[in-house]
């Protein structure tokens, strides 16, 4: 069986929920395989963060070079082309940084590219077997990828349980002198924050969160009106801060914030992954849907099926009067 | 006659006789007027055609009953009367005002056919006219200066204020009666001092009293005050004449034009360009209004025509709950932009080039405020026209690509699905499966069946859950009272009433084409709707179809002919109130139907609001008006919905879904939940039939 | 500045319409209505203002067939100035590797600057723009939601998590993929559409692009579509609405909702 790699990204010393996921994934394709973490970076940060996950993978290659303090995706293809063999199974998160690097390192490395992998189900022949998603997660497909000559696997952060055994107990190899080349055609300058709200959904234990079944911007004061009720901060998904409707800083969301609260409240919320993406940890999920195949109800706890213009005021009412 | 004053026509100032000012000052004032006309005529030569020469007996009518006869002045009661009188003052003083000019180069000059008994009976209603004219001034100027009504007020956005203009005119008028009264006054004055016969002056009006109290002023000072208030007379004359085409007061000319020419259809839109066929829109370079000659010679008129009496926003809905448009001051505006590029002074200066006039003098989201309601043309004195104007300034803006986000996704959706949402079209008739078990809808388009009435449903009524329920309530009401009822199904597209008011025409045209061709398919010999946005672009903006009626027309007809029958109301305790949409009241005329039908019902406790009928005020729009996204402090139908619990009402009726939808959205917003619900007329009637 | 948009020709994808077909091969077409993908609607709005502001010319290019041109067109309309239509049966069945060779082959017969494409189409890959880029070795910026030109570079903002901007400085030639949100793209209705309906677009085939058919063979391929069992998804309440509510509060002070 070809080496598989992963790709760690970290951020403050402390490496992405995607590490441990990755574990779990490569065991999917080959249960006993050992694989190899590629940790990038500069500076004692990436030292940390390689030795927080050598005790996932049997081992980790780090790569310690000022040219990689930012993870800029071009520089660590590169990196990475110099560094990984040719037919290697690749894994890499799908987030900002992974949707940025794996299409050119698949051509680069003459290898397939499979994006935003939910599921793998394991080799068939030469071909490994996998389940992803279309229309925005309205319908799934199992897709076969020839890995003959190597695979970079997009997988979708959350769709695999990490794997926290922690049992490889990997060593850390200084492989920065092989890095090679770096120069590129594109240079990082400097990350401009988001701005910051006037309300920090992050710091909320129970969120009240709309989405497009809000349907207006007059129809958020209901959600202010049971977030009030409950003790609960108003957040949303994406369209509803590209009507802006509502400030960025109220969006849950993998381009918005990342939330870890106790209990969530999935108002007119479809459920769409790039929205689930930024509930972390393991809230309790409430979605209120009127549309009975919307995707929140295969990850919520509980769901009710009901128009929120009708089903909110009535709750909150409800909890007044308690 | 002898007179013991020397006329102006004879009399000398240091050696020159001042028949030269006479004769020199009307020429003087009419080369200018004349200067001064041609360049306010230039602009309406360079503007776009306009077909408004048909019809003349129906325009005779609307002159004589809305300018001579000043029919909508009244409206507003105070400043009505007031207008009335200075307006008719003026019209009997026109003649005097006329002869006074020439009689100062010929003393004795009388008016033709003024001569005898008819001279003299006007020369006694003359002198109470502009004492009436001149009392009325003096309420007018209180009312500028003291009262300081709402509706003349400029917001600061829009410049000064206009009160100076509007008092220093007030200002003239007074002086021509003044004068031309003390002209009048002073002569007699001295005749009666010394002994010859006097022009009988009318009591009590202003002449008489002037000629009282100079009864014991000497000679020379009758003299001075004769010649003085004659040449003040001349000059105020014709220094306002040529004043008038420069600013509001220029209605006092083209306001009989502007009448003449005042549009005689009403619901329906102009078309993009006059004199162009649908088929030929293609060949067009450029779509609606984008640069002031782009409006027609009417509309041009129309802002010139504009006396700044502010009804029109005093009405506008939209400019009530705040949102960025004045009628007014789209005239206004509009006015002040020919008056700067066509400059009168210095004399032979060029006209300027046009620029586009969104993102000059107007603002996008001004223009896309417009709900269409007709409230500013209803109300307007002079004719003038709002809604053409709308949807051409539309029209140029769609043809730029100006369309705001939160209308392209419902104009992509009505282009691939025919309807705004975007919904599937063999889902249209899905409302019709939980008809009644005795109600029969035959869907035309699933195959070959014909019928007799179409009922023509539209968009919303098909798809949205809660409107769906005035669809079942319809054609069980048309089904009941045995029409033989088809509906076109999957056929059937958005009427396109909004897309066209919108500006896109072209996706209109395709709307209207398909359902032209739909409608004719199924042989229907007549159509039903019970959207009043539906019945108004069949009947009004398409040709080629079957009577058009809507569905409160439907059910007055058969109450009155005793082929519906209601129960009655058995004493509910609710009081009912009508609210009168736009579309099927002021675009319409359609009042009374709905009334009837609900006054069928026995002991239904029904109140007026006091904005009904044409007065009604705008739910807050339909059509693709639900998606647009405007800034405004409140909602229409708030404040709609306010006035009904005003009038003591308890239950809204209406019969238009877009109605039915904001005033329910508006009873939850407004907080009355429980205190007040809405009810289509469909579903009221449907509850009480037999 | 020469800039060439790629975009692609995708169903209209709202409410409910997107399901699978009786034999699992593929969605259900049989109603859809298509249009062009989103990402890429924002990228050619991108690509003709920027053209406005420094001059040259906006080139856009899809891989499809005859009910492609429609596509192009309505870019057009927007005010794109050529259309190029790559179709050939051959390339039935490409798959993202395959596509971006295609664009590839329809890039070196022109002399382009900047490439745009959007940042993901509807099977949510997000993969031509990256391979295209690597392929002609150009640099590449994905999830970009600004654009400065400079002096023969740009300065470009990638939005990356919780809502930053990471600004990185890009030499030209290049391939960035568009997020959405980055402009407000402007209307094109029926008559824009009208005006291009007999413009020409060029077709080019297999040998036109100089590309192998055998070369095109896709590594990853479909299998099947499918809808996956709910599992156990979510705890549905039932009942009336009171009883539901009920219920929720209990769950609700049970897990800390309630304050």
């Amino acid at each position: 069986m070809t080496d598989i790699y992963a790709y760690i990204t970290h951020k403050g010393g402390v490496a992405d929920d995607s590490a441990m996921e990755m574990v779990a994934a490569a065991g999917t394709i080959d249960a006993g395989a050992a694989v190899t973490a590629i940790v990038t970076g500069s500076g004692a940060d990436s030292d940390k963060v390689a030795d927080e996950v050598a005790a996932s993978y049997a081992k980790v290659l780090k790569f310690n070079l000022d040219a990689l303090a930012y993870p800029n995706a071009e520089v660590v293809r590169k990196l990475l082309v110099n560094a990984l063999p040719a037919d290697a199974i690749v894994l890499v998160p799908h987030d900002t940084f992974g949707m940025d690097l794996s299409p050119g390192l698949s051509i680069k490395l003459d290898s397939s590219f499979v994006a935003d992998v939910v599921a793998i189900e394991g080799m068939d022949g030469g071909a490994l077997k996998v389940i992803r998603q279309e229309y925005s997660g309205m319908v799934s497909t199992h897709v076969t990828a020839d890995i003959a000559n190597g695979v970079v696997i997009n997988i979708r952060p959350g769709a695999f349980s990490p794997d926290e055994s922690k049992s490889a107990g990997g060593v850390v190899e200084d492989r920065s002198a092989d890095a090679g080349d770096l120069t590129t055609r594109r240079t990082f300058l400097k990350i401009v924050e988001a701005e910051v709200g006037d309300v920090d959904i992050t710091k909320s234990d129970v969120l009240v969160s709309v989405g497009r079944g809000i349907e207006d911007e007059d129809n958020i004061e209901i959600a202010d009106e049971l977030a009030e009720a409950m003790g609960a901060v108003v957040s949303c998904s994406r369209p509803i801060v590209d009507a802006k409707w509502l400030e960025k800083s109220r969006q849950v969301g993998t381009s918005g914030q990342t939330v870890k609260p106790k209990v969530y409240m999935a108002c007119g919320i479809s459920g769409s992954f790039q929205h689930m993406g930024g509930l972390k940890g393991a809230p309790f999920i409430v979605a209120i849907n009127k549309n009975i195949k919307a995707p929140i109800f295969q990850v919520a706890d509980v769901g009710i099926e009901a128009d929120i213009l009708d089903f909110l005021p009535e709750l909150t009412e409800a909890i007044n009067e308690l | 006659m002898e007179n013991a004053l020397i006329a102006p026509a004879e009399y000398f100032i240091f050696f020159i006789p001042t028949i030269v000012f006479s004769l020199l000052i009307p020429v003087i004032g009419v080369a200018i007027f004349t200067y001064i006309m041609a360049l306010r005529t230039a602009p309406l030569i360079k503007a776009a055609p306009d077909n408004r020469f048909d019809r003349i007996p129906q325009r005779i009518y609307h002159v004589l009953k809305l300018w001579l006869g000043q029919y909508r002045q009244p409206r507003y009661r105070l400043a009505g009367v007031v207008h009335m009188m200075i307006f008719a003052g003026f019209l009997i003083l026109s003649i005097r005002s006329c002869s006074l000019v020439i009689i100062g180069i010929s003393e004795n000059f009388v008016m033709l056919g003024f001569g005898g008994l008819l001279g003299d009976v006007y020369n006694f209603l003359k002198d109470y006219a502009a004492t009436v004219v001149l009392v009325a001034c003096g309420i007018a100027a209180y009312r500028r200066i003291v009262v300081k009504p709402a509706r003349y007020a400029v917001p600061a956005k829009y410049g000064k204020d206009h009160t100076a203009e509007a008092v220093f005119v007030l200002g003239l008028i007074s002086t021509l009666m003044i004068s031309e009264s003390l002209f009048e006054a002073s002569s007699v004055a001295a005749n009666v001092q010394n002994g010859l016969h006097a022009e009988f002056l009318a009591p009590a009006s202003l002449a008489w009293l002037l000629k009282s109290a100079l009864l014991s002023t000497p000679v020379e000072t009758l003299q001075a005050v004769h010649i003085v208030a004659y040449y003040i007379h001349d000059l105020t004359f014709f220094f306002f004449l040529c004043f008038l085409p420069l600013g509001k007061h220029f209605h006092v000319i083209t306001s009989l034009f502007n009448v003449f020419f005042m549009r005689i259809d009403r619901g329906n839109v102009k078309p993009v360009v006059y004199g162009i066929q649908d088929d030929q829109l293609d060949d067009l370079e450029s779509f609606g209004v984008k640069k002031l000659e782009d409006f027609t010679w009417k509309h041009l008129l129309d802002f010139y025509s504009c006396a700044d009496c502010g009804r029109c926003s005093d009405n506008c809905p939209a400019n009530a709950v705040g949102r960025p448009l004045s009628p007014r001051f789209i005239s206004i505006k509009g006015r002040d932009l020919i008056f700067k590029n066509y400059p009168i002074y210095p004399y032979g200066s060029r006209f300027k080039k046009s620029d586009a006039l969104i993102g000059s003098i107007y603002e996008e989201d001004e223009i896309w405020s417009c709900t269409t309601c007709g409230a500013c043309e209803q109300e307007c004195p002079i004719g003038i026209e709002y809604i053409d104007k709308i949807v051409d300034l539309r029209r140029g803006m769609v043809d730029e690509g100006m369309v705001p986000q939160s209308l392209q996704k419902p104009l992509r959706a009505l282009e691939k699905r025919g309807n705004p949402w975007g919904k599937m079209e063999k889902k249209r008739a899905d409302w019709t499966k939980d008809l009644p078990e005795d109600v029969t809808v035959t869907d035309l388009g699933k195959g070959k069946d014909s019928a007799e009435s179409l009922y023509f449903v539209d968009s919303i009524t098909s798809y949205d859950d809660r409107m769906q329920e005035i669809g079942r309530a319809t054609a069980t009401i048309l089904s009941r009272s045995g029409a033989d009822v088809g509906i076109l199904g999957k056929r059937e597209k958005d009427s396109g009433n909004e897309i066209r008011r919108f500006g896109e025409e072209m996706l209109f045209q395709t709307m209207k084409e398909m359902n032209t061709d739909a409608i004719v398919d199924s042989g229907a010999k007549q159509i039903i709707t019970a959207d009043p946005h539906a019945y108004n672009a069949l009947k009004n903006d398409y040709s080629g179809l079957p009577p058009v009626e809507h569905i409160s027309q439907f059910i007055a007809r058969n109450v009155k002919s005793g082929a519906i029958r209601l129960t009655g109301a058995a004493g509910d305790g609710k009081v009912y109130t009508y609210h009168d949409p736009c579309y099927l009241g002021r675009h319409n005329d359609v009042y009374e139907d709905p009334r009837t039908a609900l006054d069928a019902i026995d002991g239904l406790k029904r109140v007026e609001m006091k904005r009904c009928r044409d007065r009604s005020f705008c739910c807050g729009g339909g059509g693709l008006m639900l998606f647009y996204e405007p800034e405004e402090e409140q909602r229409m139908g708030v404040l709609r919905v306010e006035m009904a619990a005003e009038a003591g009402a308890d239950v809204i009726v209406t019969a238009c879904p877009f109605c039915l939808v904001n005033m329910e959205d508006a009873i939850k917003v407004a907080g009355l939940e429980g205190k007040m619900e809405a009810i289509d007329l469909s579903e009221l009637i449907v509850q009480h039939m037999q | 500045m020469e800039i060439l948009v790629c975009v692609k020709r995708v169903p209209d994808s709202a409410e409910n319409e997107i399901e699978v077909n009786g034999e699992g091969s593929d969605i259900e077409r049989d109603d859809l209505v298509y249009s062009v993908n989103e990402w890429d609607n924002y990228a050619v709005e991108e690509a003709i203002q920027i053209r406005d502001n420094v001059g040259g010319s906006v080139t856009v290019v899809t891989v499809g067939d005859d009910e492609s041109e429609e596509v192009l067109r309505r870019e057009m309309a927007m005010g794109v100035d050529k259309g190029l239509l790559l179709a050939d049966d051959a390339f039935e069945g490409a798959d993202g590797k395959g596509i971006a060779g295609l664009l590839k082959a329809a890039v070196e017969k022109g002399k382009y600057d900047l490439i745009l494409s959007g940042a993901q189409a509807d099977d949510g890959a997000a993969q031509v723009g990256g391979m295209l880029a690597a392929m002609l070795d150009y640099p590449y910026a994905s999830l970009v939601n600004k654009i400065e030109v400079g002096d023969g570079k740009l300065t470009v903002g990638r939005e990356i998590e919780g809502g930053d901007q990471e600004m990185n400085e890009i030499a030209m030639p290049c391939v960035l993929s568009i997020q959405t949100g980055i402009n407000e793209p402007r209307y094109v209705g029926i008559r824009g559409i009208r005006k291009v309906a007999s413009l020409e677009i060029p077709r080019l085939g297999a040998a036109d692009l100089g590309v192998e058919a055998a070369a095109i063979g896709a590594k990853v391929k479909r299998l099947d579509y499918f809808v996956p069992e709910m599992g156990d998804g979510a705890d549905m309440l039932e009942g009336s609405t009171e009883e539901i509510i009920a219920k929720l509060i209990e769950l609700l002070k049970a897990n800390g909702g309630l304050k």
